[in-house]
Parts: structure tokens; C-alpha cells; sequence
């Protein structure tokens, strides 16, 4: 009999014991989720400054490359399809859509600078694009990133003769040719690497072509 | 708009396929390629995954994580775990069938480095919701593709008089690396 | 909540733990992961990251660097909190521990190695899925002592960085002419690109796997030569 009593009493037990296991189950990866929370928010918030300070300082290097050191910059943003002084509302004025204006050291504007990609050989080729507005006549471009061929598409960077045509040429629109060209809208593209010569050219007229009328309604409603 | 897609879909594809360009999902590549119908399920499954990953992903960039950017890493891998799960559920209940032939690999996809990455690709590359399902369809079609070109040559592999040095894994790499290869012709595909 | 243990042995030594590894000295424990269980090599864990951060000799540092870290601190928080985490969600705490760590080192390279960070990518991100981390919270350091379950995240970080850095190291070489981007041959030298992109990769590691395939072979009919 008590034998019975026994057997009957350790499921008992079992069954008890699992449903205060469930329990611990969740306070536990509760508790861990909690932790991991807490510990990742400190670490972000140090970390924080330092990222955004290199991700600015990236955008702005770029800037002042391509559109030879101006003594000041200005940053409009993209709100709607206007340009305006001040980032869309709510929008993290680093990740928003942005043109910077380069002025020399007597004020007098020098050109643009904006962000633009297109497909290159392999995937996105992204630049930063420098340019005139008034007379669609090219500062300069950098690139931001870019997985070309190592050796040949990867040219657009490590060859400097490549780069080094574009200042002055006019986007009307800008134009490759295999053989070296005294045209004024054509650049000569890079032996073996022709697909990501043409990408270089198709961002920066896909740059011209959208910011200029973007520029033009803003300068034109008498903002400077 | 169409050709912005095209592209999203061919270059994830093709010219920069998950596995054999971005090394993502590799160990079914070289665990389970055994025999090319298994590789076609297991691509197909992949697939599914990788399109509910990328509603997920997009659903908790948007809603969810713009506050709490560090979250991130900890988001996907809970989140997508238990979508997996919830629609596997489902798809035992109302299509027992298609469970049948693809059930079984649900639950081992959902700790492949695939489906992260392309939850991770598509955060940085700021993917919109319509965007990330093309990147999705397209990168499970890739793995699909690999998946099933690596079964076929391992089929015939299996009958073929290997030198015992590379009867292991230094063949199938070699095979790999040919592949690779062949996939980098697409290249220049997407310029025109 | 501890409580609830019922096998709360009061003598010295280790409980045990079903499937725990045999007690062995401490460095071997360490060795164990650079040589015999190398996780590259021999288990044929985390691949992915051995190709595709290993175009470069720094790219693969920098890789190494952070797995070691999540690896070595997931190890630890795994084992000190070896009887604390129920069995039923120890795989949904381990992912939650080593998400965490991942998490940290991500945001650190981004903070501090700004450059490092964004040729990596989403590549530290990936870590988590990592089998090598997750492998050893479930199979080792789940189930010992802190100070074992430590050695063995160590050796087997350092077998994984040896593993990485060579592979990075011939294919930066071979591929771009240069170690730690210093030009090792002089202007003449023509750098076969093939090699630091990503069928260069898979080679590489193919190469890899042959030697060891040589290497077996060569053992095995020298000690066929020994036994007869």
C-alpha cells in the first residue's frame, strides 16, 4: 500500500516539477534578454560618438576632395523633392539625402557635390560627384565603394590618369571613348576595365541629371 | 523602378550568387550535396526562408529597431527563428504535401549564414520591403542554382576514380572554385 | 531559483555531466583546438569566414581578432553559467550570450577601427552564426570548470587564427604582391588578381585540403611500411 502511495507520489512530483520549470524557463531567458539589452545599450552609447564623428568625417573628406578644399561648406537636404536649409523632420540629418556647396575663400560658389551609384561590372559602383551647376562642367569625383575587378576595374582609383581627366570636362551628357580624346564632354575610359569606366561615367550623369533641375528650382525660388 | 529590380534580382543571381561569390551558405553547399533532387528541396526551402527573412527584417528596420539600432544582430536571429517556426506550423496544417517535401530542412536553415545575410545585406544596402523580397527571391535562386550545379557534378564524382589525396574535401573546393569562376562571366551583365 | 538543483554535490570535485569531456591537463585542453581538433581544417567549421575575409592578411587579423574575443568570452559566461541555464533553453541562452558579445565587437571595430570595419562587414555581424562558437558553448564549455572552458576557447580561437592568417597570407601574396599591403617582389612582379577573388578562395582552401590529403596519405603507407 504505501508502496503505491510511493509510486503515485514521484509523477506527482514530476508533473509540479516541470510546471515550475516552464516558469524558470522564461524568467531565465527573460533575465538574459534583459542583461544582453542593458549591455549592449552601454556599449552603444559609448560607441556612438566616435562612429557617427568618422561616418561625417568620411562624407566630408570626400567633399573637400572633389571639389578642391573650399574655404566653406553649406548642406541642403532632399525634403520632398525641394531642397531645403533643414533635414526632413524626424530624419538623422547623417543618413538623410543631402547636397553639399563648396564657396571659395571670397564667397563665391565653386560647385556640388552629391552622392550617386549605378551598376558597375560587379555590383553598385557609389561616387561622390563634384560638379558646377550653372555651367555643368565637372570638379571632380571620388569613390565611396566599389567591388570591381582587382587589377583592371579597380583602376578608376589606383590609376590617377584615369581621374585626372574629368576636371572641367561638361556633362552634356559626358561621353567614353577607347582612344585619347581632346573633346571637351568625352573621357578617355580604361584599357580592360571599359564596363567600369562607363559605370564612373553613368553616375555622374545620372548625378548631373538629377541634381541640376534640383538646383536650378532652388536657386531660382532665391535661395543661394 | 524595373530595371532597379532587374538588377537587384540578376547581380544577387548571378554575379554576386550568395554562395559562390559571397561564401554565404556553405555548409549545405558542401554538407548536403549529395544527390540533385535533394539539393532542388533544399534550395526551394532555402528560398521560402529567405523571402519571410526579408519581410522580417524589413518589418523590424522599419517599426521596430530605429530606436535601438544595436539591437539588431539579437533582433534577426530570435525574430527569424521563430517566423520560421510559426510558418512552419502552418504549412503543416494547410499544405501537409509541400511540408512533406520541404519540411524537414526548415528548422536547420534558420541557423545558416544565408538567411543573416541577407538580412544583414539588405539593412546596410537600405533595401525598401519590395527591393528586399527581389534580393531574397534572387539570392534563394542562387543558392538553388549552386546547390543543384555542385549535386550534379558530385553525382557523377561519386563513379569517377579520384586520387586518394583529394577523395575528401580538396576536390569538392577545386570543383567549387571552377564554379566560381564560371559564375564571374555574368559580370558586366548589369551595365549596358 | 538555484535551488531547484538537485544534484548539488558538496564534494571538490566536478559533478557529472552527461557527455562532459574526460578530464585531461590544461594544455592540451588549449592544444586540442590548434592541432588535432583545428576547427578549420580538421571540422571543417566556419568556412565561410576563412573565404571570405581572407583576401587580405589584415582583413584576416582583424576577423581572428574578434572571434577570438566573442569566443573566449562566450565560453567563460557559458560555463560560470553552466547551472544556472535550464537544459530545455540552454541553445536560446547560449545564441543570446554569444549575439551579445558579437554585438559589442561589432560596435567596437565601427568605433575604433572604422576602416577594418567596413571591409569586413557584415562578415562580424556573421559571427554569430559562426558553428565554431556555438559548437564549443554546446559541446565543451557548457559541461566544465571556467578555467577548461576557457583554454579550449582559446586554442581554438589561435587554431581558427592560424588557419585564417595562413590562407589570408598566401592569397594577399600570390594575389596582390604584397604582405600587410607592403609590395614584398618590386613593379615587375604581375599579381595573379585570380587569387584575391573568390574562386582564388575556394582554391586556396582546395590547395589547402590536397596538401592535408598528401600529408595522410603519407602517413598512413609509412606506417603500413612500419607494421609488417
Amino acid at each position: 500500500m504505501s508502496g503505491h502511495e510511493h509510486s503515485h507520489g514521484a509523477p506527482e512530483a514530476a508533473v509540479v516539477d516541470a510546471g515550475s520549470s516552464s516558469v524558470r524557463l522564461i524568467a531565465t531567458l527573460a533575465m538574459f534578454g534583459a542583461l544582453a539589452g542593458g549591455i549592449l545599450a552601454f556599449t552603444y552609447q559609448k560607441t556612438l560618438p566616435p562612429i557617427r564623428k568618422f561616418a561625417g568625417e568620411r562624407v566630408e573628406v570626400a567633399v573637400r576632395e572633389v571639389l578642391g578644399s573650399p574655404a566653406k561648406l553649406d548642406t541642403l537636404f532632399l525634403v520632398g523633392d525641394k531642397l531645403s536649409k533643414t533635414p526632413p523632420p524626424g530624419a538623422d540629418p547623417l543618413e538623410a539625402v543631402k547636397v553639399f556647396i563648396g564657396f571659395d575663400a571670397s564667397g563665391a560658389p565653386i560647385g556640388v557635390a552629391v552622392e550617386e551609384k549605378a551598376p558597375g561590372f560587379s555590383s553598385d559602383v557609389v561616387l561622390m560627384v563634384g560638379f558646377n551647376p550653372q555651367t555643368s562642367a565637372l570638379t571632380g569625383f571620388k569613390v565611396l565603394a566599389q567591388t570591381e575587378t582587382p587589377g583592371l576595374g579597380d583602376k578608376i582609383i589606383k590609376d590617377s590618369s584615369f581621374a585626372r581627366q574629368f576636371p572641367g570636362k561638361l556633362v552634356t551628357p559626358l561621353k567614353g571613348d577607347k582612344s585619347a580624346t581632346s573633346d571637351p564632354s568625352t573621357v578617355q575610359t580604361i584599357t580592360g576595365a571599359t564596363i567600369t569606366s562607363k559605370a564612373v561615367i553613368k553616375v555622374i550623369n545620372k548625378a548631373v541629371e538629377t541634381w541640376k533641375p534640383r538646383l536650378d528650382a532652388y536657386a531660382k525660388e532665391g535661395g543661394k | 523602378m524595373i530595371s532597379n529590380l532587374a538588377w537587384i534580382f540578376f547581380s544577387t543571381l548571378l554575379i554576386n550568387n550568395f554562395t559562390l561569390a559571397m561564401f554565404l551558405g556553405l555548409c549545405p553547399f558542401f554538407g548536403v550535396t549529395r544527390s540533385v533532387d535533394t539539393g532542388w528541396r533544399l534550395g526551394a526551402a532555402n528560398t521560402f526562408v529567405l523571402v519571410i527573412t526579408s519581410i522580417s527584417a524589413w518589418a523590424l528596420n522599419t517599426y521596430v529597431l530605429v530606436s535601438a539600432p544595436y539591437l539588431r544582430t539579437i533582433a534577426f536571429i530570435v525574430v527569424i527563428a521563430s517566423m520560421v517556426q510559426i510558418v512552419e506550423m502552418v504549412i503543416k496544417k494547410t499544405l501537409p504535401t509541400l511540408f512533406r517535401e520541404l519540411g524537414i530542412y526548415l528548422p536547420l536553415i534558420t541557423t545558416n549564414c544565408a538567411i543573416l545575410g541577407l538580412a544583414l545585406f539588405q539593412t546596410t544596402r537600405k533595401y525598401t520591403l519590395l527591393e528586399g523580397i527581389v534580393f531574397a527571391i534572387g539570392a534563394g535562386l542562387g543558392l538553388t542554382l549552386a546547390l543543384s550545379l555542385m549535386a550534379s557534378i558530385r553525382e557523377r564524382m561519386d563513379v569517377a576514380d579520384v586520387p586518394a589525396l583529394a577523395r575528401r574535401m580538396g576536390l569538392v573546393m577545386i570543383i567549387a572554385s571552377c564554379l566560381s569562376m564560371a559564375f564571374m562571366g555574368f559580370a558586366g551583365m548589369g551595365s549596358g | 531559483m538555484t535551488a531547484i538543483h538537485v544534484d548539488a554535490a558538496p564534494d571538490a570535485t566536478e559533478p557529472i555531466v552527461p557527455g562532459a569531456p574526460p578530464p585531461q591537463p590544461l594544455w592540451l585542453d588549449f592544444w586540442r583546438g590548434i592541432a588535432e581538433d583545428n576547427p578549420v581544417m580538421i571540422q571543417m567549421l566556419g568556412l565561410c569566414p576563412s573565404m571570405a575575409v581572407s583576401n587580405s592578411l589584415e582583413n584576416g587579423i582583424g576577423m581572428s581578432a574578434a572571434v577570438i574575443f566573442v569566443l573566449v568570452c562566450s565560453s567563460l559566461l557559458v560555463s560560470l553559467l553552466r547551472k544556472v541555464i535550464p537544459g530545455e533553453v540552454r541553445l536560446a541562452s547560449y545564441i543570446l550570450i554569444i549575439a551579445t558579445f558579437v554585438t559589442i565587437s561589432d560596435l567596437v571595430m565601427q568605433a575604433y577601427f572604422p576602416a577594418l570595419s567596413k571591409t569586413l562587414g557584415p562578415f562580424v555581424p556573421l559571427i554569430v552564426v559562426n558553428c565554431i562558437i556555438l559548437g564549443r558553448a554546446e559541446a565543451f564549455a557548457g559541461k566544465v570548470k571556467p578555467v577548461r572552458a576557457v583554454a579550449d576557447a582559446f586554442g581554438m580561437g589561435v587554431g581558427f587564427t592560424l588557419a585564417l592568417c595562413t590562407i589570408a597570407a598566401f592569397r594577399e601574396v600570390v594575389g596582390n604582391g604584397t604582405l600587410l599591403n607592403h609590395p614584398l617582389f618590386g613593379p615587375n612582379y604581375e599579381p595573379w588578381n585570380f587569387m584575391i577573388m573568390p574562386p582564388g578562395g575556394f582554391l586556396t582552401m582546395g590547395l589547402m585540403f590536397l596538401v592535408m590529403g598528401w600529408w595522410g596519405e603519407r602517413q598512413k603507407s609509412k606506417r603500413a611500411e612500419v607494421t609488417p
